[in-house]
């Protein structure tokens, strides 16, 4: 793990969440609300593998829990990121065989983080969460997901595959 | 393989950190997490003000797309074609002046001093908190557990509060409680919010009964600031033998394209009873007529937000 690299997710995802807050939550779209920040681990995952992807979802989901108006309790998102990063950073060899194996892959992750919040949620007796709202959210979020994913992560992981092989010239030029 | 094992390590570890927040902060102990958010607040405010500001217009435009789609569509088309021939006359301007006028209307038969604000942020819907991040803070007098309130009625309560943004726990959160006070009969009960369901009344008077079309205002407590407009009953189950009587609720205020609100930042000394809603007869016909002139009583402290135009303008 390079520094460069760090700078980049960090920056990647400190972006995301503010698209997501700022932007697209206000938008309230019927349903559910974009999940950027799932995306870009999910990006970030496909191409530098599971361990960064899981500490990129750890970090993003503590970014979510965190930055306002999140109100669960803190860990929540981190907990769920972090399982998103490693099983689309383990998925990374499977998705290069075909084109709409990412978008396969963001959706089962996007289903997963969903159901994963709220069960976080009804283990911690949120009294929000309600197993037919967990249904009626998810395929919106599904749905997002996947329309936002051709626009985030083609973009997330070229810039990703640049820092990776731009790293690597230099450490062989040293 | 060793790559494995360092991976399953890394696992652990960080399964173990999420576990301990989660744990660290649902005991409700306000004291390194709540740290923590404020910093990462005050980073993150600042940007977020600026972005959200930036995507007005466009959200505007999106604005309220949703929940109800295909009356919202009809209701939507008959509106835009209103709506263009008044972008012709840049009128953008004046319906943000008229939601100003009706804030300072309500507020005005209040008698409540209050703080105009921006909704910048919105809770994700499938987090299951109503929660709305506003772009005033504490440098504007604004202080946790304060009444917040919009044209149409009762917003929520301030939650928390950074220097320069406050995040607002709106009416349906399913963690937001509220006495009431029907208009007229006097009789007191609760409303809790169920998200996008009706919120649920609970009153304490079987004798006296609830029929639907009530209107209710907030009971003036410690808590929140009296008068003001809840929401109408919707239904009412009554059960024999209860002592209680039930129902649900039908908020003022639509939810899903909140925008201006007011933070309430002095109460008047008594509390204004039924006299902040609305009269009665012409409840459906004067929702944007009613506010204008009566702007009279009412005290603005000019804030951060873009509305202090025509602050001078009432």
């Amino acid at each position: 793990m390079t520094f460069g690299r760090g700078l980049l997710v960090a920056v990647l995802l400190g972006i995301a969440v503010v698209v997501q807050t700022a932007i697209l939550s206000p938008l309230r779209l019927p349903g559910a609300t974009p999940d950027v920040v799932l995306l870009v681990v999910v990006a970030l995952a496909l191409v530098q593998g599971q361990t960064p992807g899981m500490l990129a979802g750890f970090a993003g989901g503590l970014l979510l829990d965190t930055v306002p108006p999140a109100e669960g309790a803190l860990g929540r998102w981190a907990l769920v990121l972090c399982l998103v990063g490693l099983l689309a950073g383990r998925l990374r060899d499977t998705a290069e065989r075909s084109v709409f194996l990412p978008i396969v892959i963001v959706a089962g992750c996007s289903a997963l983080a969903t159901i994963g919040y709220a069960a976080t949620g009804l283990l911690l007796g949120d009294h929000g969460v309600s197993i037919p709202g967990v249904l009626s959210a998810l395929p919106a979020a599904v749905l997002y997901d996947v329309l936002l994913s051709p626009f985030i992560v083609p973009a997330v992981m070229w810039l990703a595959r640049r820092f990776e092989v731009s790293t690597t010239y230099a450490r062989v030029r040293r | 393989m060793r790559d494995n094992g360092r991976t399953r390590v890394i696992l652990v570890v960080l399964l173990l950190a999420s576990l301990t927040f989660i744990a660290l902060d649902s005991r409700g102990s306000s004291g390194p997490v709540e740290g923590i958010r404020s910093a990462v607040a005050s980073v993150f405010g600042p940007v977020q003000r600026a972005v959200s500001g930036a995507f007005r217009p466009v959200r505007d435009f999106f604005g309220g797309l949703g929940q109800d789609q295909q009356a919202e569509l009809d209701r939507l088309r008959a509106e835009n074609d209103a709506l263009k021939l008044k972008v012709r006359t840049d009128d953008y301007t004046a319906t943000k002046a008229a939601e100003f006028d009706k804030l300072m209307g309500t507020a005005g038969r209040g008698g409540y001093t209050i703080l105009p604000a921006r909704v910048i942020s919105i809770g994700a819907a499938q987090t299951f908190s109503w929660t709305a991040l506003i772009d005033a803070g504490t440098q504007d007098g604004l202080k946790v557990g304060m009444t917040v309130i919009n044209g149409d009625g009762l917003v929520g309560r301030v939650k928390s509060a950074t220097s320069s943004t406050a995040i607002v726990l709106l009416t349906i959160d399913p963690k937001f409680f509220v006495g009431i006070r029907v208009e007229k009969t006097n009789e007191i009960g609760a409303v809790q919010g169920h998200g996008l369901d009706p919120m649920t009344l609970t009153t304490f008077d079987h004798l006296t009964p609830l029929s639907i079309g009530d209107r209710l205002v907030t009971q003036g407590s410690d808590l929140f600031a009296g008068g003001v407009p809840v929401g109408d009953v919707l239904s009412v189950q009554a059960n024999a033998g209860d002592v209680a009587q039930r129902g649900t609720i039908r908020p003022y205020v639509d939810f899903t394209s909140l925008d201006l609100v007011g933070v309430i930042l002095v109460r008047p000394r008594t509390d204004p009873r039924d006299s902040v809603l609305p009269p009665k007869p012409s409840a459906s016909a004067s929702a944007g007529s009613t506010a204008s002139p009566s702007a009279s009583g009412a005290t603005v402290t000019p804030g951060a937000t873009g509305a202090s135009p025509s602050a001078s303008r009432s």
